[in-house]
């Protein structure tokens, strides 16, 4: 019962370490446009195709299966996610920040969709499922009945670093303050003599390395990569930065971790297995219903 | 220093400002009063950038800044304590005047800064640590016109800083923009719609109408105005 536990426990602290890298992404964006950016999940995507493409070249020069290969590989694409990121913004929401947010969110729809569908075309990435390379040399680790993928434990320490840098990044550094100081006031923020626009293609650009790197850990983990991958797994994210608390980082991260406990230990059950996403999505309803703003989210109030 | 020539703002359809020009010279507390909606904000958040005006010239320190983008403006030395205060009540009072250095360069000198902030406004001091949300209306006036002074402006406007706020504050606050008026030369643009307050701490002021400017003169001049004295100063 407890390698039960234990196995769940590790299984779906690395689930749930994707889901908040992806949730991230959502709540930083939400923090400074107040909108969801639907195509996030699909920038997600674009980081697993990425790495698919540059790992042969990469390995050739670097090893199969060495840790630099990984490296460079899981950077690279970052970069190119970032870049693609911030172009999204530049050029589907920017022209709109004037527009009522629904205007915004129907175009982060179509940009999303948009990129799903030109990436199943033949001449782009194929809707067929490609079988993802393998990144690091995997063993299994087997303490007693536990077997643990040296992936996983690769993907949680990463996830771990990932999240402190984040919280570093906008709790200690000036573009971080910069970011809060938007997040809550773009005029004021601009007042002081912040370029608005900069911190928000920042963001972009952060939120979607980010996203990059859950696409590659989530990839490593799935049978194979397809350009609707990214759905799953975004729309999972979606509600871990909703569940604790949108705009919130440290919400994101910890809705992340109950999201991919709460599937995992339901997959996990003998018998409830297929309702696993049932019981998962009932009890963040029961949560929300309780907790409207979130895990950690709370409804700010400025006194007059 | 700053020169605004025939100003024109419109909101979408609706001229807010038709053609308003002022002058602020070096060292003065020049004061915009009039009523609601007359347009004075507005004239403030056009020198700012933060609107962008139809037509017109905004001379600062020989430039025109008419249409730059408000973060250019600021560090030109042209801040601006806005209206409502704005403080970012997620970030802590340190964090907040940090903030109004966001464009400097000379971190060396920022501690010393915060000493002057802190030396006008006490009661900031011992919030320091705390989040700018948590202040009360009168505290956060003080944040607001502390974290423009961050900037090291050669030019502050201050937007309604009575608005909303304990008149023993609003007293305090107002002998603090005289003190950094003459211990620091600043020039100040005052909006103000406590139009008694406002002349007695200015130089000169401006009588702003519905988008137009109406009457100028001398603050002394303005308070013996009967006109002025009939509609802004209550009457005698």
């Amino acid at each position: 019962m407890t390698d039960w536990f234990l196995q769940q426990l590790i299984n779906g602290l690395a689930l749930g370490a994707i889901y908040a890298l992806i949730a991230l992404g959502y709540t930083m964006v939400y923090g400074v446009l107040r909108f969801i950016n639907f195509a996030h999940s699909d920038v997600m995507m674009l980081g697993a195709f990425a790495a698919f493409y540059l790992t042969p070249p990469v390995a050739g020069m670097l090893g199969e299966q060495s840790v630099w290969t990984a490296l460079v590989v899981i950077l690279l694409s970052a970069a190119i996610c970032a870049v693609i990121g911030m172009t999204i913004e530049f050029l589907a929401y920017r022209p709109l920040r004037k527009r009522p947010r629904l205007t915004v969110l129907i175009t982060a729809i179509g940009v999303s969709l948009f990129i799903e569908f030109t990436g199943q075309h033949e001449k782009v990435f194929g809707a067929a499922t490609k079988s993802f390379p393998k990144l690091l040399p995997s063993r299994d680790i087997v303490i007693g009945a536990l077997h643990l993928s040296s992936n996983d434990i690769v993907v949680l320490v990463l996830t771990a670093v990932l999240l402190a840098a984040m919280w570093f990044i906008v709790q200690r550094t000036k573009i971080g303050m910069a970011m809060r100081a938007v997040s809550y006031n773009e005029q004021a923020a601009a007042l002081m003599g912040v370029n608005v626009n900069g911190i928000i293609s920042f963001t972009f650009g952060l939120g979607s390395a980010l996203a990059a790197v859950a696409g590659i850990f989530y990839a490593m983990r799935a049978p194979g990569i397809d350009p609707l991958m990214g759905i799953q797994p975004g729309l999972r994210a979606f509600i871990a930065a909703v569940l604790g608390g949108i705009g919130n980082l440290p919400g994101a991260a910890l809705g992340g971790i109950v999201l991919g406990l709460l599937e995992t230990f339901f997959g996990g059950m003998p018998g409830l297995s297929n309702y696993r996403d049932g019981i998962a999505f009932a009890i963040l309803i029961l949560i929300l219903l309780f907790r409207p703003a979130g895990l950690l989210g709370k409804l700010q109030t400025e006194k007059v | 220093m700053l020169e605004v020539r025939d100003l024109h703002v419109n909101y979408g359809a609706i001229s807010a400002l038709h053609g308003i020009s002022l002058d602020v010279k070096q060292g003065e507390i020049v004061t915009l009063i009039g009523a609601n909606g007359a347009g004075k904000s507005t004239t403030l958040r056009a020198i700012s950038g933060l609107v962008k005006p139809r037509a017109g010239v905004i001379n600062f320190d020989g430039q025109n800044i008419a249409g730059v983008a408000p973060h250019v403006i600021v560090g030109r030395g042209l801040a601006q304590s806005p209206e409502g205060r704005m403080v970012f009540a997620n970030l802590s009072v340190l964090e907040n005047l940090r903030m109004g250095a966001y464009r400097r360069k000379d971190t060396a000198n920022f501690a010393k800064d915060f000493d002057y902030v802190f030396s006008i406004f006490p009661r900031l001091k011992e919030r320091e640590q705390q989040t700018a949300g948590t202040l009360s209306g009168g505290e956060q006036q003080m944040l607001a016109i502390g974290r423009a002074l961050m900037s090291k402006p050669k030019c502050l406007m201050l937007d309604e800083p009575s608005l909303g706020i304990a008149p023993i504050l609003v007293q305090t606050i107002f002998e603090k923009i005289v003190e950094i008026n003459r211990e620091l030369g600043l020039t100040i643009l005052l909006v103000e719609q406590n139009a008694n307050l406002a002349l007695e701490v200015s130089h000169r002021g401006y009588v702003l109408e519905t988008g137009r400017i109406t009457l100028s003169d001398t603050a002394e001049a303005l308070r013996g105005n009967p006109e002025v004295q009939e509609c802004y100063l209550g009457g005698e």
